[in-house]
């Protein structure tokens, strides 16, 4: 029978003008896999940062093995054995990964570092989490996403950490490297250690969640229901509070793709170590998907038909006139458009409010003789805004202190603005809850319904057929196999990643 | 909206009621804690102090005269200040201004410019200046160099130029209607303050109400999603620095009134005022965020306590002890502002 590790209740934490939390309780047990749910900007974040000491509470106690503990600094909370993984991964790129693991407690003979046995510890880490094949003495700046992550938890497990707390670690993954996460969880609780783990996507929480805590506007809604149990509508119903699952929207018939005219042309597009031999369409009206792991070279096509990398080979074509390549401002006003996958370093400008970062791409509809209409600006941010049902509603707010999946319907809001012929979706949905999705969703129908082309990519298989009339399926830099959206399923797809023969 | 597939979707209004009656709204204590507003709330405190400082210790603090003084001295680091605000916002730094104005100073007042006469000066110290702020911006954004070496290099190669020119001579001023820019008043206020006015006002509306502005902004917070939008990062970084050169070209012609000289020594150490005045305004040095309005605070800031120092009859030594802790002070209680608003 396991025990209490971590006990918080009423937990209040304020930020100028919003009650982020209002008296939240949660109580995780030595071993379990504990699940934080709730909409975007619920508090989860906020949460785990006050877990961390990254934040002080206004109110609220926290008990830690059974004693009331103040956790004044990360160092106090490190100290205790609890580590984060954050939602944005922050880790030192320029640093070694063996640096990375012990940043802040290295180990020292006189103030010098002893850099090999740091290196011979982080492969004991690393071989501990089932990864032994990361070299400690890489730049962390070169790894993937997943690796990352997994420095992230080789440092938290050199900290001695009891408690690791993961704040959206499936979102930055693919599809395989999410089952190598979940081994390497059960690993940990084998071990004994607690896992927070805080995801938007429902079925993950079933297959190794233990318990389930619900947090909506702030508070506790609901705790210690069983990950497995619990219906999947109670759920969303309750972090919700409508019950609603995540829908697609009709293929719209009458804007049937053949009706409409090519839009599109991508030939033979090649870059050296990312893709080969490109080719395809995209016609008005139409959304076409394309489905492949990370590192298949999704985004990196994405990025050159855009104009943001240069092709070694092939063209793009708009309309039937030629872009010059590697030239994203052609692109633009030739009417393409790009929600780039990384909000954070691609996307969005911090210290600007959300309707200036919404309406960037689209200034030019809201400007004469370069002069801005902000009456015009405001209006049009604000209603793509509140589709998407986006927190808080106030778009003079800097679009820096929104949540994860906030900032990321910033992104996408900004793309819909634009009135571009072309757009090119790179992780739409990225860290949105499960209702907002549905909103894109239409959002994105609506718009190809319109006329527009839209070119998808996504992790999530199901979405990527469920919203797309057409699918590319990428491996390794190739297309194999290319077929309308309702003749494939998602097992189909995942044996083609892996073999990619049944083309 | 579209039809959706699953008959339990909420339509779209409903979810539309649902956003508008979310608990948690903001109040109207947001607005006070925008970044922005506290530090110009802070150094408007700053400056209080300052005043009610100048009244008890000297008696002609509010003398017309000293207030009309003390707005012409503020006028040269002012409009200069505005010029640097662009470039930082933008995510670089201008150390070549004082430069700068030397260069245009000495180049609008040899003696085959002045033979063409006031408006051939005029015209003369922008081109001068321009060019010098289109140099360091083609090299900064097409050259991919880093501004602070590129304008080092300019505050260097610039006043040597301006040496060469001048033959390191003061060179006076003959045509009479150019002195008259320093002497002409309306209204009792002198044609400098004017000056410094007009281009604030410019700058504000460049900064606050046109597409650029907002690029500005774009760049300096995160150049990568600016070219990812469709924006010339290229381009803008460049105007910038002309526009900052265009900045100089109007102080150095103030300076050169004033002095009614043209010298390769104008403008020493300018730069440094106007980035601390700038600095001081609440812009963040790395870019992306920041106010004219803060900048031009700054400055008056800075002017008062000198002007407070000569009054009192205080020693130059002393002034800048002064100047320096108060940077540090009023740097140190943004920070706590601005730590507030955040959490
Ligand atoms: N520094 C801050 N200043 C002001 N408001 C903030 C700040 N940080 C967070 N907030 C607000 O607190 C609320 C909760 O945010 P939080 O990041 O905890 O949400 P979340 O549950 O993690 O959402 P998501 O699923 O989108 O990541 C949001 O409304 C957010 O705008
Ligand atoms: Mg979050």
């Amino acid at each position: 029978m396991s025990t209490t590790l971590l006990q918080m209740r009423g937990i209040v934490k304020t930020f100028p003008g919003v009650r982020a939390l209002d008296g939240v309780d949660l109580e995780v047990r030595t071993g379990e896999v504990h699940c934080l749910l709730g909409q975007n900007g619920a508090g989860k974040s906020t949460l785990i940062k006050v877990l961390a000491g990254a934040q002080r509470p206004d109110e609220g106690t926290i008990e830690w093995g059974g004693n009331t503990v103040s956790l004044r600094s990360p160092a106090a909370a490190m100290k205790l054995g609890i580590a984060t993984i954050y939602q944005e991964l922050d880790l030192v790129d320029g640093l070694s990964v063996a640096e990375n693991i012990f940043l802040g407690h290295e180990p020292t003979t006189v103030g010098f570092a002893r850099r090999a046995e740091m290196r011979r510890n982080a492969r004991r880490l690393l071989e501990r989490l089932g990864h032994g094949e990361i070299d400690p003495a890489r730049e962390v700046g070169e790894l993937s996403s997943a690796s990352k992550q997994l420095v992230s938890m080789a440092r938290a497990l050199s900290l001695d950490a009891r408690l690791i707390v993961m704040d959206e670690p499936s979102a930055v993954l693919a599809h395989d490297e999410i089952s190598g996460l979940f081994r390497v969880i059960e690993e940990l609780t084998r071990q004994g250690i607690a896992i927070v783990y805080i995801s938007h996507r429902l079925d993950e929480i079933r297959e190794i969640g233990d318990r389930i805590t619900v947090l909506k506007d702030g508070r506790t809604v609901a705790e210690d229901l069983p990950a497995a149990g619990t219906p999947t509508e109670r759920v969303v119903s309750l972090m919700t509070g409508r019950s609603m699952v995540s829908a697609f929207p009709e293929r719209n018939p009458v804007s049937a793709p053949d009706r409409q005219s090519e839009l599109l042309r991508v030939a033979e597009l090649s870059r050296t170590g990312e893709f080969e031999d490109i080719s395809f369409t995209v016609r008005g009206g139409e959304i076409v998907g394309i489905a492949g792991l990370v590192g298949s070279g999704r985004s990196e096509i994405l990025q050159t038909v855009y104009g943001a990398r240069k092709p070694r080979d092939g063209g793009v074509e708009l309309d039937g006139g030629r872009l010059p390549p590697g030239n994203v401002r052609a692109a633009v006003r030739a009417g393409m458009g790009l929600a780039p996958e990384e909000r954070k370093s691609q996307a969005l400008v911090p210290y600007e409010s959300i309707a200036h970062n919404v309406s960037l791409a689209a200034l030019g509809r809201y400007t004469r003789l370069g002069w801005v209409d902000r009456t015009g600006e405001q209006a049009a941010a604000e209603e793509v805004t509140t589709a998407l049902r986006l927190q808080p509603s106030d778009t003079k707010q800097p679009v820096r202190v929104l949540s994860g999946g906030n900032q990321q319907k910033a992104v996408v809001a900004r793309w819909l603005l634009t009135d571009c012929r072309v757009l090119l979706l790179d992780e739409p949905t990225r860290g949105v809850d499960v209702g907002a999705k549905a909103e894109i969703y239409a959002l994105v129908r609506e718009l190809a319904d319109s006329g527009v082309g839209v070119l998808l990519v996504s992790s999530e298989i199901p979405e990527v057929l469920g919203l797309s009339d057409r699918v590319l399926v990428l491996r390794e830099g190739r297309i194999v196999r290319e077929s309308p959206a309702h003749e494939v399923d998602e097992a189909e797809v995942l044996d083609l990643f892996i073999e990619g023969s049944a083309a | 909206m579209t039809e959706q597939s699953q008959a339990d979707t909420v339509p779209a209004s409903e979810s539309r009621s649902a956003t508008a009656a979310a608990p948690r709204t903001r109040s109207a204590r947001a607005r006070f804690s925008d970044g922005n507003q506290r530090q110009i709330l802070g150094l408007l405190g700053v400056l209080v102090i300052l005043i009610a400082v100048g009244s008890f210790t000297t008696d002609n603090f509010f003398e017309v005269s000293n207030l009309v003084l003390l707005l012409s001295q503020a006028s040269i680091i002012g409009v200069l200040s505005i010029g640097m605000t662009f470039v930082i916002i933008s995510g670089g730094i201008d150390l070549s201004v004082g430069a700068i104005i030397a260069l245009a100073s000495v180049w609008a007042t040899t003696g085959a410019t002045q033979e063409f006469g006031l408006w051939g000066m005029l015209f003369t110290a922008l081109v001068v200046a321009g060019v010098c702020g289109l140099i360091n911006g083609v090299l900064i954004a097409y050259g991919g160099l880093v501004s602070l070496i590129v304008t080092i290099a300019g505050l260097a190669s610039y006043r040597g130029m301006a040496t060469l020119i001048s033959g390191g001579q003061p060179q006076v001023v003959r045509v009479d209607g150019f002195g008259a820019i320093a002497t002409t008043e309306f209204l009792g206020i002198p044609l400098l303050v004017y000056m410094f006015a007009a281009t604030v006002v410019v700058g504000w509306l460049l900064l606050n109400r046109t597409t650029f502005g907002r690029h500005v902004f774009a760049v300096g917070g995160n150049a990568e999603a600016a070219r990812l939008a469709g924006i010339d990062v290229r381009r803008t970084r460049t105007i910038v620095f002309v526009l900052s050169g265009l900045c100089c070209a109007v102080a150095a012609i103030m300076l050169t009134a004033r002095t009614a000289t043209g010298a390769s020594t104008h403008g020493n150490l300018y730069e440094l005022d106007a980035i601390a005045a700038v600095i001081l305004g609440g812009t963040l040095l790395s870019g992306g965020r920041g106010t004219l309005i803060g900048s031009i605070l700054g400055v008056v800031v800075f002017t008062t306590v000198n002007n407070i120092f000569v009054l009192n009859n205080l020693s130059t030594p002393i002034q800048q002890i002064a100047k320096g802790v108060i940077i540090v002070i009023a740097v140190l209680l943004q920070r706590r502002a601005n730590k507030e608003s955040t959490g």
